[in-house]
């Protein structure tokens, strides 16, 4: 097989876009395509600083290596979840990453700062672990942009991953969730601007992505992610697409185009409702956020 | 053939190609990346005998629930 654009032997097919590339096209192709959907969504201007979200895997560690590729000045933040071993090995993933790139990496640990792991949390909430994992993440994330003071906070979120988070909120009709589900969420009072610029990049792109530049990056799944529900979608839309290339993309970025923006007065609405979290000021539609109470449930 | 991650030896006769390498391991073309030695390969490549072959998974899928949703705080 053959690059398409440069006629030199291939290492990767794109099925959806019924194309192939050798190496350094390749590369060319997911600069463009993070490129394509900054500008599209108004994501980051030019001179603004941004801090992104390290997770120590292929999507989050690609996203940087990317976005200071296209000269942009990206900082990274890494979350210490307290997850054993794991946790140890992403973060020396990512501090491995930063030291090669020179760049600035901050060091958030839930264990170290709050007292408690993600698994402590998932035990002393009786949810999934991924329920206590996520909103820990998007309230230190956030706090982390906010007060390093930092413009916008980039996630490595891909195609993948949106498609099966819609994919699961069509399932149950989720009307508020599917008016949050934007690429840009714009910054609000005490919330920063908020980006995934990997929306046109598929997951099997991002892992080789980091093959082919040499990223290493941790390989194995999180050991409290197992048997999650988005896993379940994410096999079931590959199941689709394996007969109908181009599935997943249409399906999300179609709700983008057409969908969504008969959605802006639910979002409208939600965003008005938004206050102070009375303990720590953070932006809650509940007296008391959510991260306020999960440290309350676990202390 | 000597396939990584995870790790095992599998007997599967070469020549053969990526695609029914994966097709025959129940694998999605989705799902994962086929390495020999460091390098990518595509799905019509060809695999001998003595190949040693990393077929990577690429799906991942942690903390999804709620954010995946686009709560905030």
């Amino acid at each position: 097989m053959r690059c398409k654009r440069c006629t030199e032997p291939a290492i990767i097919e794109i099925r959806r876009h019924r194309t192939s590339f050798c190496s350094e096209c390749f590369l060319h192709h997911c600069r463009e395509q993070v490129r394509r959907a900054i500008d599209k969504h108004r994501m980051i201007a030019p001179d603004e600083r941004v801090l992104v979200a390290i997770s120590g895997g292929k999507d989050s560690l690609a996203l940087w290596d990317i976005l200071l590729d296209l000269d942009y000045e990206a900082d990274g933040v890494y979350l210490g979840l307290g997850i054993d071993d794991y946790s140890k090995r992403s973060q020396s993933f990512a501090e491995r990453y930063a030291d090669t790139r020179g760049a600035k990496l901050h060091i958030v640990d839930i264990p170290a700062e709050h007292g408690f792991g993600i698994p402590d949390a998932a035990r002393a909430t009786k949810r999934v672990p991924c329920s206590a994992c996520g909103l820990s993440k998007r309230h230190l994330l956030n706090r982390a942009a906010i007060d390093g003071g930092y413009d916008v906070l980039a996630t490595g979120h891909n195609l993948d991953d949106e498609a099966a988070v819609l994919f699961g909120n069509v399932l149950q009709w989720h009307v508020d969730y599917l008016a949050r589900q934007r690429p840009m969420l714009p910054a609000t009072d005490g919330f920063a601007r908020r980006v995934k610029p990997l929306i046109r990049m598929g997951e099997r792109e991002m892992a080789a992505y980091c093959v082919v530049k040499r990223i290493d990056y941790i390989v194995e799944e999180c050991p409290m992610a197992a048997g999650n529900r988005h896993l379940r979608y994410k096999e079931v839309l590959n199941q689709i697409e394996e007969r109908t290339p181009g599935a997943k993309a249409t399906f999300y970025l179609q709700f983008l185009n057409e969908m969504l923006p008969h959605l802006d007065q639910v979002a409208a609405e939600e965003r008005s409702m938004v206050g102070a979290c009375s303990r720590c000021g953070a932006p809650s539609s509940q007296e008391i956020c959510a991260f306020c109470k999960l440290v309350e449930k676990v202390g | 053939m000597h396939l990584h991650n995870p790790k095992r030896d599998v007997e599967v006769s070469g020549p053969l190609r990526v695609n029914d390498l994966v097709s025959q391991l129940g694998l999605s073309r989705e799902a994962v990346l086929v390495i020999r030695g460091d390098s990518l390969v595509t799905g019509d490549a060809k695999l001998d005998d003595h190949d040693d072959i990393e077929i990577r998974p690429v799906i991942s899928g942690g903390a999804q629930p709620r954010s995946a949703r686009g709560a905030r705080p």
